[in-house]
């Protein structure tokens, strides 16, 4: 002590600690269209447990992963056997991965917008100088560039893997852009949906069962009633049953514009006429789902 | 700070403000009113959240109607109810409101840290908010509100749960925000003699009509009673009623047999306290008498006289101290 005094004689005047007391704040305040990219970007890290517990990084993480896994396995696969084609089409990649995108979305919808609910912390946004459209947009918006960012990694995958094993530069590059345009129709349309579900109930497991239920049972049912039609020779009628679920509602629209091989019974997928009625149910549901959000949030008050 | 004029809030059943005029200016104003009495309608009007249903209302000069959004910027509130997700630290959460305020992420982080310093928030700032006590949780709520600097609050019941002596620390707390931050301060309560402590002003709102609005002062200047407690002795068995005499002989006025009814009410005297001199006289009377002084003590006016502002004087009295007795 006495030697540290010795040597710093001067020490104790130059390192006080001041107690300045409270400061005021004079930088600038950059209002809604900021506030809004931040809830924005607040619940897309969140969707993939960013800034959240540990606990809750482990399922997004594990159904990003085992989402990638099998493009890397058919880029490898494509490169190892020379067969200058990937054995899936881009559009194809998210029809059959289907389970993994409604789990995350079951998972992830519900913790966006049950939470705000359950412990009724809309009372904080709303007293900020967002608008209840500003909180719906940000929380769709996020809610679709997670399913987004979960649907397009793999196609980017096997595009970089297509590039790399020499394949045709156009075709893959053609079927890429396809494919993109697919996941984000699907990710707009599922997102809307989930977090319509999920945005009904402040319970965090109804919210959950919900969307799940919605999105497996709805296509489940629809492929048994294809395959009925099917065997029973209306072949006719497949395409118009499309229209009863989220999963075949993409399939369709891409079968039609985007040059999809449908995964409907028989490959009986819409043509261009029909594809109209698909493209008008996405964009009904995409702007129902807005609607619905922008509803439910006027009851919310403070 | 806030000008309202006949603002009314009608919904297809009731009516919640009826014409409502108010003009509060900086300070701390405390807002009085039963539950149900429209005061959270008021501050969800204030906040440019539900249009009224006639009338107008200004905050910070700026009209509720067409400016809420600038209004919600310069303004800091508090809810009554619970807010807060279990899962995130306070630090984590006050940031991010502080974002959702307009803040730059750098100046969030800087706020956070000050705001939840000066709330009392040290250590556990970084622990997640479901371990918190009622009383951290509260200060949380009140740093979110703070957070972004705002020139006006408006805390809604932020006594509420707490027990007495964070009661305390939070309305010195609250003191402190305009004195020491210069933040003017809009706070709810159903409590008056808490809110004499705090504010400067204080407004009684009641079935959604001004009822009172006053300085603080004015309240608690008319209204000390004192309420006097003594043993009987051998001398003296009956000591409450030698006293009433003898207090009446000296001069004072006493509120003879209002507490009738309720237990012990028969042994304690309401003394007006006219100044400084009533307390004398009352501790040499009974020193005199040779009684036992077991509690001699300032009663306030309660809420519910202010409620009945019209009734006859001593009758409002009456019913206000029993009032206050039963809630004790």
């Amino acid at each position: 002590m006495s030697t540290q005094k010795a040597q710093h004689p001067q020490a104790p005047a130059a390192t006080r600690i001041h107690n300045i007391g409270y400061r005021n704040y004079d930088g600038p305040r950059l209002g809604r269209a900021y506030e809004r990219r931040a809830l924005f970007s607040q619940s897309l890290r969140g969707a993939y447990g960013l800034g959240r517990s540990a606990k809750s990084k482990v399922l997004p993480m594990i159904l990003f992963a085992v989402m990638c896994l099998p493009a890397a396995i058919m880029v490898a696969v494509a490169v190892a056997t020379k067969s200058g084609k990937l054995p899936v089409e881009y559009t194809a990649y998210a029809i059959m991965t289907q389970p993994i995108i409604g789990l995350f979305l079951a998972s992830q919808a519900p913790q966006s917008v049950s939470r705000d609910l359950r412990f009724k912390t809309m009372s904080l946004y709303f007293s900020r100088p967002i608008e209840r459209s500003d909180y719906a947009l940000a929380k769709y918006g996020a809610m679709a560039s997670a399913l987004f960012i979960l649907t397009a990694a793999p196609l980017v995958v096997l595009y970089v893997g297509s590039l790399l094993a020499e394949m045709d530069f156009t075709d893959q590059t053609k079927g890429f852009a396809q494919g993109m345009v697919s996941v984000t129709v699907l990710s707009v349309l599922f997102g809307g949906i989930g977090l319509v579900l999920a945005a009904l109930t402040p319970r965090r497991g109804f919210g959950v069962a919900a969307v799940i239920a919605t999105l497996t049972i709805s296509y489940a049912a629809v492929s048994l009633i294809q395959e009925i039609a099917r065997a029973n020779d209306s072949e006719g009628v497949i395409q118009w049953f499309g229209l009863f679920s989220p999963a075949s509602l993409i399939d369709g629209f891409q079968t039609a514009f985007l040059g999809a091989s449908s995964a409907f019974p028989g490959g009986a997928g819409p043509d261009v006429g029909v594809g109209v009625v698909y493209l008008l149910a996405v964009s009904g549901l995409i702007v129902g789902s807005y609607a619905v959000l922008m509803l439910r949030y006027r009851k919310v008050g403070l | 700070m806030i000008a309202t004029e006949s603002l009314s809030m009608r919904f297809p059943r009731v009516t919640a403000l009826d014409r409502l005029s108010l003009d509060i200016g900086p300070g701390v104003t405390g807002l009085v009113g039963a539950n149900g009495a429209g005061k959270s309608t008021l501050i969800k009007i204030l906040l440019g959240l539900s249009p009224a249903t006639e009338g107008r209302a200004a905050v910070l000069g700026l009209d509720v109607a067409t400016s809420g959004s600038a209004i919600r910027e310069q303004v800091g509130y508090m809810p009554e109810h619970d807010c807060l997700p279990p899962d995130v630290s306070a630090t984590e959460f006050v940031v991010h409101m502080a974002r959702m305020s307009g803040l730059p992420p750098t100046a969030a982080r800087e706020r956070t840290a000050d705001t939840l310093r000066h709330v009392g928030l040290y250590e556990e700032r970084y622990r997640p908010i479901g371990g918190y006590s009622t009383g951290m949780k509260q200060r949380v709520k009140l740093a979110q509100a703070l957070v972004h600097d705002p020139k006006l609050v408006l805390l809604d019941e932020p006594t509420n749960g707490l027990d007495p002596v964070g009661r305390d620390e939070m309305l010195g707390l609250i003191r402190r925000i305009y004195t020491d931050f210069g933040i003017s301060v809009l706070v709810t309560s159903h409590l008056l003699g808490e809110l004499e402590r705090t504010c400067d002003h204080v407004v009684v709102i009641d079935g959604g009509t001004l009822l009172r609005s006053s300085s603080t002062s004015d309240f608690t200047q008319s209204t000390t009673t004192l309420a006097v407690e003594v043993t009987d002795t051998d001398e003296h068995p009956d000591g409450t009623s030698v006293l009433r005499k003898r207090l009446t002989t000296a001069g004072l006025t006493l509120h003879a047999g209002v507490e009738d009814g309720l237990p012990g009410a028969g042994h304690i005297l309401l003394v007006e306290a006219a100044g400084e001199e009533t307390y004398d006289i009352v501790r040499d009377t009974v020193a005199d008498l040779g009684l036992g002084l077991v509690r001699m003590e300032q009663r306030r006016h309660h809420i519910a006289e202010v409620f009945r502002p019209t009734a006859t004087e001593t009758a409002t009295r009456g019913t206000g101290q029993v009032t206050e007795v039963q809630a004790r």
